[in-house]
């Protein structure tokens, strides 16, 4: 395997300049303060309860994610390069949602074969001629993005449905500054805790044209049981709009209420953090205690706005990932900035046959797979795993993708033996209002705890990292 | 506001308060069953100290006997009891869980951190010390998340139906002792001082934090009709019936008026009000201290139910 791009190191050992100042920092500092500091970010985040819920775990019910103290850098010149990327990435997925779910000019030029579509249970028929307020469908996005050298990042994921994580980018860098003050003061580091204003003003600008002068905004949660629900309530918070469960909205005449104690008040924006399935128990899952019966009706009579729209999944599905490339040319007319890991489809019988041979050098996934549950990581897994997944993928090849394994970028991370490279991804959030789209600069940088792990997931033990862009 | 945030709101202050008047109850007795025999007469301390919480027949469903062990179990750590002081905590934060955003920092921090070390207590009660710091303990947290509210939240909505809970449940704590002690408070014909009752009256008075008060108030020796006055009708005494209503009454205002609009809640608790002010103590008794107090946990609990029904869903 390659050997990984230290994003603080040059090959001969000299810092980078973005990290001079960390460097020659990390150098000064003794040990036992690294270690207190880390205490003490771990007893903030439990005395706050920035928690999370792992599914199919009884034993702890709200666990930490790990916080490590060093921060990822990020110099101006390479955050313009990630941002001017993700702008152009997210605006194709909106060009191409409205296409799918209107026109389909991108599936009569022949790019994408129709059964890909069409067959993918991400794909809603009920969004078919729909409009949505200004032509938005992915209002929230949260792009996965890893870098594997100096030039190049990739984007592994594209999350246009509900992505989290954004709670752990503010209150990462909150504790950073409590903890770390004299080491940002030798920085000029990019603000991010704009965030919720600028998620407030893209929410409101996305609200169906007949709402009043101020619109009702709302937080649609799953409820406390959700693994995100720390996320929801936070960003509820900082939003100051209601959080509210489905039980607590109701249709009248294909209008959104909710109940309050001054009467039932409308609502004319729903950021939901609930998936389609479980969103309006008439149209979609009937067994869904979650969602608002007759949603779906005051969505398509256009009196609400859904933020994200039904049916963005088919633009993050991993199947769909592959064509992102000939998506951002069909819409743009421009070459993609952020580049695509190279990915074989198995549903194609000659990408088949060669994932088949060369599972040991693959990583493996699911097409509707999340959260890294179910997907095999070739050269770190046992012969009998890869003879069970070369099995798997034979039976259901459309359901499964797979691309190499990138060699991810590294950063300084605080170990048990000391202070040592770990390997990072970056998920930025992209904005996109009926005015213009947002991003504040960095975003939430995930880190693969253990020694040679690429898998930075929070349920299967990656941490996190507060994620510094700098004015140079 | 969203109804099931009032809601939570009104249901955590009331868990809250039950928790500390638990702790107090058990404080109390812990006294009184220190105490010769000689002083405090024959009577089952720790079985008055359930009837005084309200759940005699979950508890002998469960226990054998009423004693120390059984009782301080029940009150404090019981899982199976759902008004246990650690059950109160449970549903108090599962409540904060679900209303955060109503909440400001502090609130949620106290609760939190109770919730966090009442892990730390297991199921077995432990020696007098330690279960006299967990009590302790309990009246801090409970003190410490009143005056966090108190000190930090907004005066709209949020605040109020916090306050509507407090009351409502410290209203209904003390009528609960004066209904199950109130034998023990009728004027008798013979003279009083140094009588058996003597530490009972105190432990009263201490159980609803008012041992300081009454003297401060009547400036003589506990006499057991000034604890029933001072308890029901005293509006100075943050405890009383009288004073309880006082602060429904302000606060369901203050909701109406925010809302433009008074409702049965406001009407009922006029109401009561009203009866408490225009009672004297003597016709009290004439008509029946027992009487009374039942006739006062039931108007009470029906202006439960009528502030449910006008706001809370």
């Amino acid at each position: 395997m390659t050997i990984a791009f230290d994003e603080m190191k040059e090959p001969d050992g000299r810092p980078r300049p973005a990290y001079a100042e960390l460097s020659a920092w990390l150098g000064g500092v003794a040990p036992d303060v690294l270690a207190y500091r880390r205490q003490e970010a771990e007893l903030l985040f439990r005395r706050i309860g920035i928690t999370f819920s792992v599914y199919g775990e009884t034993e702890a019910e709200e666990r930490l994610i790990p916080f490590d103290v060093i921060p990822r850098i990020l110099s101006a010149a390479e955050w313009d390069l990630v941002h001017r990327g993700l702008e152009q990435r997210v605006k194709a997925i909106n060009l191409y949602l409205k296409d799918i779910y209107t026109g389909r000019e991108i599936l009569k030029a022949g790019i994408i074969p129709d059964d890909m579509v069409f067959q993918n249970p991400v794909f809603r028929p009920e969004m078919n001629g729909q409009k949505v307020p200004h032509d938005i469908y992915v209002h929230i996005a949260g792009i996965d993005i890893v870098r594997v050298d100096a030039e190049s990042f990739y984007v592994l994921e594209d999350n246009a449905r509900t992505p989290s994580g954004v709670s752990y980018m503010l209150e990462n860098r909150e504790i950073m500054l409590r903890l770390f003050p004299e080491l940002f003061s030798r920085h000029r580091v990019a603000p991010v805790e704009n965030y919720p204003d600028e998620l407030l003003a893209t929410l409101k600008s996305v609200a169906p044209d007949t709402t009043s002068a101020d619109p009702n905004v709302v937080l649609l949660t799953p409820g406390v049981f959700n693994s995100a629900y720390y996320e929801h309530s936070f960003l509820a918070d900082k939003l100051g709009v209601e959080l509210v469960e489905g039980r607590d909205l109701f249709i009248k005449d294909e209008v959104v209420y909710m109940r309050t104690t001054e009467g039932p008040k409308r609502v004319d924006v729903i950021y939901r953090r609930i998936d389609d399935d479980f969103l309006d128990p008439l149209t979609f899952r009937p067994d869904s205690a979650l969602g608002v019966p007759g949603l779906m009706s005051a969505y398509q009579a256009g009196n609400v706005t859904l933020a994200n729209a039904v049916g963005t999944g088919i633009s993050d599905d991993k199947a769909i990932y592959s064509y992102m490339p000939q998506i951002v040319k069909f819409y743009l007319d421009q070459e993609p900035i952020l580049k695509n890991v190279p990915t074989w489809c198995c549903r194609e019988s000659d990408h088949l046959s060669y994932v088949s041979d060369h599972l040991s050098e693959l990583v493996v996934k699911e097409v509707h797979g999340s959260g890294g549950y179910g997907m095999l990581i070739g050269p770190a897994a046992s012969s009998a795993q890869i003879a069970e997944f070369r099995a798997k993928i034979k039976t259901h090849p459309k359901n499964f993708i797979a691309q190499p394994t990138l060699a991810l970028s590294t950063c300084p991370t605080c170990v048990d033996s000391g202070i040592a490279p770990r390997h990072v991804d970056l998920r930025p959030f992209v904005l996109t209002g009926r005015d213009r789209v947002r991003i504040v600069p960095g975003g939430l940088t995930r880190v693969a705890l253990k020694a040679g792990s690429l898998v930075v997931n929070s349920s299967q033990g990656g941490g996190t990292k507060d994620t510094w862009v700098l004015d140079r | 506001m969203l109804s099931r945030t009032a809601d939570s709101l009104y249901w955590i202050a009331r868990h809250v308060e039950r928790a500390e008047y638990l702790a107090r109850i058990l404080d109390g007795t812990m006294r009184l069953t220190n105490l010769p025999l000689a002083y405090v007469g024959t009577s089952n301390e720790w079985k008055s100290a359930i009837a005084t919480a309200g759940n005699t027949k979950l508890f002998e469903d469960n226990y054998p006997e009423a004693n120390e062990e059984t009782v301080i179990h029940f009150l404090a750590l019981s899982t199976e009891n759902p008004s246990s002081i650690r059950n109160c905590f449970e549903t108090a934060r599962a409540n904060a869980r679900a209303v955060r955003t109503a909440l400001t920092a502090e609130m949620w921090e106290t609760i939190n951190t109770a919730w966090i070390e009442l892990q730390r207590f297991s199921n077995d009660p432990g020696t007098r010390e330690e279960i006299t710091r967990f009590l302790r303990w309990v009246q801090e947290t409970s003190l410490r998340f009143d005056g966090s509210a108190y000190r930090t939240m907004l005066r709209n909505d949020s605040y109020w139906f916090t306050r509507l809970g407090l009351y409502l449940e410290r209203a209904d704590n003390t009528a609960r002792i004066l209904d199950v002690k109130y034998h023990l408070l009728l004027p008798r014909l013979e003279p009083v001082g140094g009588s058996l009752d003597y530490f009972q009256w105190a432990a009263i008075l201490r159980s609803v934090s008012a041992l300081t008060a009454y003297h401060w108030v009547y400036r003589e020796s506990v006499k057991p009709w000034l604890v029933a006055d001072l308890l029901i009708l005293n509006d100075q005494m943050p405890r009383s019936l009288a004073n309880c209503y006082e602060n429904l009454v302000r606060y369901l205002d203050e909701i109406a008026g925010m809302y433009g609009r008074q409702g049965p809640a406001q009407r009922q608790a006029r109401a009561i009000y009203n009866r408490l002010e225009a009672s004297r103590m003597e016709e009290i008794f004439q008509h029946g201290l027992h009487e009374f107090i039942n006739e006062f946990i039931a108007d009470n609990s029906s202006l439960g139910a009528a502030i449910s029904q006008q706001y809370l869903m």
